[in-house]
């Protein structure tokens, strides 16, 4: 299953397709997603057309997957064919705009898919701005396995996100998880792996230890986590696509909570020495770890900037947790938390601008975002236990824990916009905790 | 852990035989206690003496009697006093059964952080180590672990369990630290 799919990554390329309306612009059809959206875009995605036999189903999933990807961020909507005036049944025959324009489909994305014998497939697809009269970029074709075609459909709907929000896109990516069965007081947890969307899960570890806070490497082709494997929390480190296991040789009574930097090389984690929690940074080539910090509180949770010169942790050195920034190197830390209540579980948006956290007031627990220097605090959830947020590789998703309360209590992922829009669970297989949202995918 | 605790409860079957036949370390270890387990359950029902846990030397008598575990708090790792009485017990009998080995497990509530409550766990494990250490049990004894709020012992989410859940238990076992 994973060489397959690396061989589809391998394979995995795109052109310019040929058009004859090529005026790439900028017009009127534009989202920006930092504004109050409050009207999602209308949009029609004809099913897309098979152009043979053997394309018949993948045409009708691919436009499928193409429109939940879009109307699961909650600004766009989709307009449901029965709505349709034309249909479009060939890829290249001219769009009847009029037609669009009367059932108020702003945007217009139409493919084809042709699959080969070999268990190949290509797709094509166009966007065209209906009210512009015009096409909204080029038209792409993507190529690959028919096995991966959920992975072209999420390309096909990056590119119109993107296209019309100006955002980066993220719909071809995955999310690293724990899986949880069994009660409250002896959970069985594993780690997962799955599409952004919840689909395609995969076990990475069986349920004979505790398995906790996965991490994605920047390039997705590892996860650091840490595992009671031995009895104690130590930190191990798996190969996806071998999802071979390494225990790393770290000093300590326990060590946990650990994060890749920015270049893959080295760790951060969190290090319990005689009842006392630090930060450390170890590379993987060997050497022994430096110590970051050196107080008699807690330290923890750390996340690099994405320059990765700068960290910013959790510490209750001021007597209740708190988010503190220092250097890459330790040293000197600012705080940077101020309002009412505990922080937790920063994490430094991939776009460098915010950072995001738990924050626990008055027996709520919330998800939030605030500026680097502290400044604007926003609180995006609220419920009995929202922790761990983790970024969409574009800085403008994130994806959390959300824990019911009671004996039968279970957690589950949910996504929130940072506007705070959009709140929804993201559908697993098993109750789930600690996502860690994956880079877009090569 | 799996490994001692196995060792843990195979010592407390044998516990009536330490009981009966008077010398507390004559099963000590694992293959003679298997050896010896048959004649030494026979001597005790003719004591009278069946539940291990009246036995001051077995497993069952720390947990029970002793008492295994100590309550802390809200985002505590201070010993209260009812703490220190119960650790005042732990001590003595860890001197008295010297050949036990201690896990001090420190745990907290869910209304927490993962991360943080790993660390605060270690706080309140390592509270009652120094404690021990400090009435006299040698500290190659004691290892310490935190479970953070992994592993509550008791499941509502309300304020009778999480009083029961910042807790730091000490598990005895007869064998190694690894």
């Amino acid at each position: 299953m994973m060489k397959a799919l690396s061989i589809f990554i391998a394979a995995f390329w795109a052109v310019v397709a040929l058009t004859t309306t090529a005026v790439a612009q900028n017009g009127p059809l534009r989202i920006e997603i930092t504004d109050g959206v409050i009207e999602p875009l209308p949009f029609a995605v004809p099913n897309f057309q098979p152009e043979n036999a053997a394309a018949a189903e993948l045409s009708q999933n691919i436009a499928n997957v193409v429109a939940a990807d879009l109307v699961g961020t909650g600004l766009f909507r989709q307009i449901g064919s029965d709505a349709f005036i034309s249909q479009v049944s060939n890829f290249s025959a001219p769009i009847q705009y009029a037609d669009w324009k009367a059932i108020n489909a702003q945007a217009l994305i139409t493919g084809a898919v042709n699959v080969s014998g070999d268990g190949r497939m290509t797709v094509k697809f166009r966007v065209y701005d209906v009210f512009s009269n015009a096409e909204l970029g080029d038209g792409l074709q993507f190529a690959g396995t028919t096995n991966g075609w959920r992975r072209m459909a999420h390309k096909v709907a990056d590119a119109v996100y993107s296209r019309i929000t100006g955002e980066g896109p993220y719909f071809d990516s995955r999310v690293v998880f724990v899986s949880e069965t069994g009660p409250k007081n002896d959970r069985k947890k594993r780690l997962a792996i799955m599409d952004y969307d919840g689909q395609n899960t995969q076990f990475l570890t069986d349920s004979s230890a505790i398995v906790l806070a996965p991490r994605f490497s920047p390039t997705g082709d590892r996860v650091i986590y840490t595992s009671y494997a031995s009895g104690f929390p130590r930190i191990n480190v798996l190969d996806v696509a071998s999802v071979g296991i390494r225990q790393l040789d770290m000093p300590g009574e326990m060590t946990f909570a650990p994060r890749f930097s920015q270049d893959g090389q080295s760790v951060v984690f969190s290090l319990s020495n005689g009842g006392n929690t630090d930060l450390y940074r170890m590379s993987f080539n060997g050497a022994a770890p430096t110590r970051l910090t050196s107080a008699p509180s807690i330290e923890t949770a750390p996340s690099f900037s994405p320059d990765g010169q700068r960290i910013v942790f959790e510490s209750d050195r001021s007597g209740s947790p708190q988010l503190y920034i220092m250097s890459a190197n330790g040293g000197e830390a600012q705080r940077i938390s101020f309002g009412e209540g505990r922080y937790g579980t920063p994490v430094w948006s991939p776009r460098g601008d915010l950072i995001a956290f738990t924050k626990q007031n008055k027996g709520r627990f919330h998800i939030g975002v605030m500026r680097t220097d502290g400044s604007e605090e926003r609180l995006l959830t609220a419920s009995f236990l929202d922790e761990g947020p983790s970024w969409s590789p574009n800085g403008r998703v994130i994806m959390f824990t959300r824990e019911t309360q009671g004996a039968n209590g279970a957690p589950a992922l949910y996504s929130v916009d940072i506007s705070g829009r959009n709140l929804k669970q993201v559908r697993t297989p098993n109750a789930a905790s600690d996502p860690s949202w994956g880079p877009l995918q090569r | 852990m799996n490994k001692m605790t196995k060792v843990a409860l195979l010592i407390a079957a044998l516990g009536v035989s330490a009981c009966t036949n008077g010398d507390r370390f004559g099963t000590n270890g694992s293959a003679t206690g298997i050896d010896n387990s048959a004649g030494a359950f026979g001597n005790g029902a003719n004591t009278g003496i069946t539940d291990p846990a009246l036995n001051p030397t077995s497993p069952q008598y720390f947990s029970q009697t002793v008492g295994d575990r100590v309550l802390f708090e809200v985002d505590q790792s201070t010993l209260t006093a009812a703490g220190q009485t119960t650790l005042d017990g732990q001590a003595q009998w860890l001197l008295t059964n010297s050949d036990y080995l201690a896990v001090i497990e420190g745990h907290a509530d869910e209304q927490g952080t993962r991360e943080y409550n790993i660390a605060l766990g270690s706080r309140r494990a390592n509270s009652v180590r120094e404690y021990l250490v400090s009435k006299g049990v040698p500290s190659s004894r004691i290892r310490v672990v935190s479970f953070g709020k992994e592993r509550p012992a008791e499941i509502c989410s309300q304020e009778s369990c999480y009083a029961k859940n910042r807790r730091a238990v000490t598990v005895i076992s007869i064998g190694t630290l690894s």
